[in-house]
């Protein structure tokens, strides 16, 4: 066991592919010499060399498109784009091509890739350096849209995005990059994609959230005195829809929790497939507490736009006293 | 709007691979220049760099948040390039726009309380150092995506030929300056931008400020013919033309007439604008991709030293004057600090205002969005 952080899990799964599997590279602006904007493959050019740690000009589309062709010709490319606000000008390498390659060629053709992307608000970043895009994502067939919040679920689930045969958007919520420690095996695991994780279990309510809001929900939950099941989904699609139902049918009331603004956010898909699949268990309409339906506001202005504790505490008043 | 856009068949009348020859540097012209207007450019210098050093202390004592790019070391491409320009042409640059704002007449305490966070900043102190936008100055911005203002530059370029020959039937009179940095050289949108002004005959200059680094990545390892971007433009039929960007005078020399034949005959061109940021990438960047060697040899050639200089010789300029401006500069970014912390921070409803044409966007309310009154049982805090 080694007492890690996210960003410290990260590099170890990294290097254990690599170490394990020389189809690995790792690509992107500065991930080599400077060990990357986060330094989360810090040590690794070093360790692997420019062949194989491979500092890319700027240019996402480039290295998204690269990627591609890496991956459908035998390699498992690792690209790194610095922040989430850059996947704009890859979008088109991303869903256009990556996300449809195997419907296209019927699956003689397949995309092993996985793109690692910091994600979402609360280290006092501006608008572009901030944002929550899973949901854009999780609806574009073709792509696996995976989210830790945890430094032992980081690594478990990073191994899995790499082995996995289809592309994955592996995000990293930078907010809790250095946040915790957790003790992490040195020894290879894997967390299988698409399962969620019960944190801790509770009879009155489930709540449902991911990445860093995962530890909002957690502090709300402590604060609260009740008996609340927390469910952090750690894949956001494919999602694990039945630990939720299952939950939900004990609690017949649900909070959802996430960072993205509420229209359309991934909330909405859960609170809809709850009320397809437990509509007679329902006590209490789900709830979201979730970012507003505008731009991620500079600092001063960032901790009122993202949920926290305080508005989850709300949240959890009102589901309860339905 | 009756005459057609002559843009529509520049291919066919202009050759575009064969491009006019673009006005050459005129050493000397900026030295003819009165006196008092090579005083002014100092103190704009002066006044950037004076900026920045304050911008740095306060980003370390945690009163400005985000990221932040300074751009001491780069006074001279800003300001000579303004110089070079009329105040009217349209400007726009990527994320290390503090310099170019206070070269195009930003109030220092607008630009500094953006950073601070404050509502007085010029964008309400809801962007921060990446956008800085003054409509009054012609300053398009401050863009955060490395790259993405150079289809930008285009179509502003594109909009006043358009107001200029279609809607008021006379010639094209603006010319609009389009700054990036080297690493900007490598993304799509620049190719598409460029290839697209080649093409159209747009009236836009593409100054690259060319400080050899993107990030940690030193410009030979991030692009091609590094040594000769020159041949980037060539591709697209455009001018190109080097420049010292750490010399003013060397800067008005080579912008102002390329800024004329713009002008004149409404073509565009490139500019491979020689600087160096001496400073980090931005405030976390312990540096380690470049020695203290080189960092040195280009500090000593200091674009506000070197006019410093000319100015002495000239006898234009002495110690006392020289320690006035210095007072003078260091006194209004006092005041420009001082203002921005008395500058409030914007109100909680600052964050739903400005993204669409109705107040509140899709959220309903009077004088406040529904969600943020205190009867209302949405999300909202309601705090403040
Ligand atoms: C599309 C995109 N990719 C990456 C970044 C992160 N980033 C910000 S500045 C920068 C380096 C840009 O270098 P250059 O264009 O030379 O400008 P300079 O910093 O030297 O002024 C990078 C990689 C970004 N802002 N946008
Ligand atoms: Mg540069």
């Amino acid at each position: 066991m080694a007492n890690l952080t996210l960003v410290q899990a990260i590099n170890l799964a990294l290097v254990q592919e690599m170490e394990k599997d020389d189809r690995v590279i790792l690509l992107g602006e500065d991930v080599g010499l400077n060990g990357g904007v986060f330094r989360v493959t810090e040590g690794l050019h070093k360790r692997f060399g420019g062949n194989r740690v491979v500092d890319t000009p700027l240019a996402e589309s480039g290295i998204i498109g690269t990627s591609i062709g890496l991956a459908m010709n035998g390699l498992r490319p690792v690209p790194e784009i610095q922040f989430e606000g850059f996947l704009g000008p890859a979008y088109d390498q991303l869903c256009s091509h990556a996300a449809r390659m195997r419907s296209r060629t019927r699956s003689a053709f397949t995309v092993p890739l996985t793109v690692r992307v910091p994600v979402g608000g609360g280290i006092h970043a501006p608008e572009l350096h901030s944002d929550s895009p899973e949901a854009i994502y999780a609806h574009t067939p073709g792509i696996k849209v995976v989210m830790p919040a945890s430094p032992y679920d980081a690594k478990g689930l990073l191994i899995a995005s790499i082995r996995d045969p289809d592309p994955v958007i592996f995000f990293e919520p930078k907010r809790i990059y250095r946040a915790f420690r957790e003790d992490v095996p040195e020894d290879e695991y894997t967390i299988p994609i698409g399962k969620a994780r019960v944190v801790c279990e509770g009879e009155e309510m489930t709540m449902v959230s991911w990445g860093a809001s995962v530890v909002q929900c957690m502090q709300a939950i402590e604060a609260s005195n009740r008996s609340i099941e927390l469910i952090d989904l750690r894949t956001i699609f494919p999602m694990d829809i039945d630990t939720v139902t299952a939950s939900v049918k004990k609690t017949g009331r649900v909070v959802i929790v996430h960072e993205a603004p509420k229209t359309a956010g991934f909330g909405a898909e859960i609170a809809t497939r709850i009320t397809e699949e437990c509509f007679l268990h329902l006590e209490a309409p789900p709830q979201r507490v979730t970012g507003f339906d505008t731009t991620m506001p500079y600092y001063k202005l960032e901790l009122e736009y993202m949920p926290d504790a305080q508005r989850i505490a709300k949240a959890i008043e009102e589901t309860a006293a339905y | 709007m009756t005459r057609t856009l002559p843009v529509s068949d520049a291919g066919s009348t202009r050759p575009n691979a064969v491009p006019a020859k673009a006005g050459t540097s005129r050493r000397g012209l900026a030295e003819q220049l009165p006196a008092e207007t090579l005083v002014g450019w100092l103190r704009d210098m002066m006044l950037i760099r004076e900026f920045e050093v304050r911008t740095m202390q306060a980003y370390q004592d945690k009163k400005i948040g985000g990221f932040c790019h300074v751009y001491i070391g780069q006074e001279a491409v800003a300001v000579g390039c303004t110089a070079a320009a009329a105040p009217t042409d349209p400007m726009v640059t990527a994320y290390r726009d503090h310099g170019h704002a206070l070269a195009r007449g930003m109030d220092p305490r607008h630009c500094m309380a953006e950073m601070f966070g404050r509502i007085g900043g010029c964008a309400k102190g809801k962007g921060g150092s990446m956008h800085m936008f003054d409509k009054a100055h012609h300053l398009y911005g401050g863009h955060g995506i490395v790259g993405a203002q150079t289809p930008l530059g285009a179509g502003l370029a594109f909009a006043t030929k358009y107001w200029d020959e279609v809607v008021n039937g006379g010639r094209s009179r603006s010319v609009t300056l389009c700054f990036l940095g080297d690493g900007a050289l490598n993304q799509g949108a620049f190719h598409e931008a460029m290839n697209l002004a080649g093409l159209m005959n747009l009236p836009v200059i593409y100054v690259v400020e060319n400080n050899g680094y993107s990030m940690g990545t030193a410009i030979g390892r991030g692009t091609t013919m590094a040594h000769d971007l020159s041949v980037k433009a060539a591709a697209y039929g455009i001018e190109a033309v080097v420049v010292d960007g750490m010399d003013v005078l060397a800067v008005y020399d080579g912008m102002k007439p390329l800024v004329d034949w713009c002008r004149e005959e409404c073509r565009p061109a490139f500019v491979d604008m020689r600087t160096y940021r001496y400073k980090g990438h931005s405030m976390s960047d312990p540096r380690k991709y470049r020695t203290r060697d080189e960092e040195e040899r280009f500090e000593s050639e200091d674009p506000i030293d070197r006019l410093v200089g000319h100015l002495e010789r000239r006898k234009a300029l002495d110690k006392e004057s020289l320690a006035e401006l210095n007072r003078d500069v260091k006194q209004q970014v006092r005041d420009s600090v001082k203002w921005a912390e008395a500058s409030p921070p914007p109100p909680i409803e600052e964050l739903f205002t400005d993204v669409y044409v109705d107040e509140w966007g899709p959220y309903r309310g009077t004088s406040l969005p529904e969600m943020l009154r205190e009867d209302a049982g949405d999300a909202g805090s309601g705090k403040q």
